[in-house]
């Protein structure tokens, strides 16, 4: 017998946990858009053991952690948090990792690849054309493939590496999620973001956080961001 | 420890840094930027001292998709 969830169950909205390190600075965006796009979001700060309960959705923001020492999201990938996010993506759960969060979730291994230091050697601060490659993620569900989205990036160290075979097994099974129009940091294939092969995992390099009103330039982000509060909805309401 | 980028990986620091070497004068072909790393280990042996120190370069010191590692010792 299949369960129903309950009307109450149907008006919870999908809580999202917002990992914060010491360094993170787009915390607070990011919690923004989630509550804007029907999300409760709640900060746990790095050293936690435990995520809260009850968390459908875990987001890893962007910002400096660790003072970016050693190499970007080196030492928050093995912060304590770290341990119950890879539990819990373990469960099939949506992570998204945005910039440095994206480069956090290659460093523990939870995405494939390495972020490095962009070719042209400055840091890039600027609206770009990225291109939906994939619409088999629970984050691209609401965009057409070949969708171009226009999305801001602001990053010194975002150009995505993997070792040729790894780059050719992730564009067959369809876990290059976005790619940039143009060349934008030296990323091989352009790439903006990937996910993990079950694809409950994306990591992008542009910053959806920072386009979810036309006020801002473009309300591209929303439509990625409303996909994982979707998603995470689809577990607040999945019998226990 | 001593990390750098992996051969063929490309390195921009290494690449600005040799060419500014050649705006100098000196005639240098490629030039890699890395990092080194002391680090006081408390072991009675070499051997001891070099596992814990190859677990550290695997676990956050280095990250071997794009940076290679060698590890030197100074016994005290």
């Amino acid at each position: 017998m299949t369960r129903r969830p309950t009307r109450s169950a149907h008006r919870r909205r999908p809580l999202v946990a917002v990992v914060v390190f010491p360094g993170s600075n787009d915390d607070h965006d990011a919690a923004w858009a989630l509550g804007a796009m029907g999300a409760e979001p709640v900060f746990v700060w790095h050293d936690a053991r435990d995520l809260p309960d009850g968390t459908d959705a875990v987001l890893l923001p962007g910002g400096f952690s660790y003072g970016d020492y050693l190499r970007c999201g080196a030492i928050a990938s093995v912060s304590p948090v770290m341990d119950a996010v890879r539990g819990f993506a373990g469960t099939g759960g949506p992570v998204l990792g945005i910039c440095n969060g994206f480069q956090i979730l290659c460093e523990a291994r939870l995405l494939p690849g390495a972020l490095r230091p962009n070719r042209q050697l400055e840091f890039v601060c600027r609206d770009v054309n990225v291109r939906v490659e994939s619409t088999s993620t629970l984050f691209t569900s609401r965009c057409d493939e070949g969708q171009e989205l226009i999305l801001p990036v602001k990053h010194g160290e975002g150009g995505w590496f993997g070792d040729e075979g790894t780059f050719v097994g992730l564009a067959a099974r369809g876990q290059i999620a976005f790619r940039y129009t143009e060349d934008v940091n030296g990323s091989l294939g352009n790439v903006a973001g990937v996910t993990n092969e079950r694809g409950n995992v994306l990591g992008l390099m542009p910053h959806p956080e920072h386009a979810v009103d036309p006020l801002l330039g473009s309300a591209d982000g929303g439509l990625l961001l409303a996909a994982f509060v979707e998603a995470a909805s689809h577990r607040a309401l999945a019998p226990a | 420890m001593v990390v750098r980028p992996k051969q063929g990986i490309l390195d921009p620091q290494g690449e600005a840094v040799g060419g500014s070497l050649r705006k100098l004068g000196f005639s240098v072909g490629q030039v890699r930027v890395g990092r080194v790393i002391d680090v006081d280990v408390d072991a009675q042996r070499e051997d001891e001292a070099r596992a814990q120190v190859e677990r550290m370069c695997a676990d956050l010191l280095a990250n071997p998709l794009i940076e290679s590692y060698e590890i030197q010792f100074e016994g005290s």
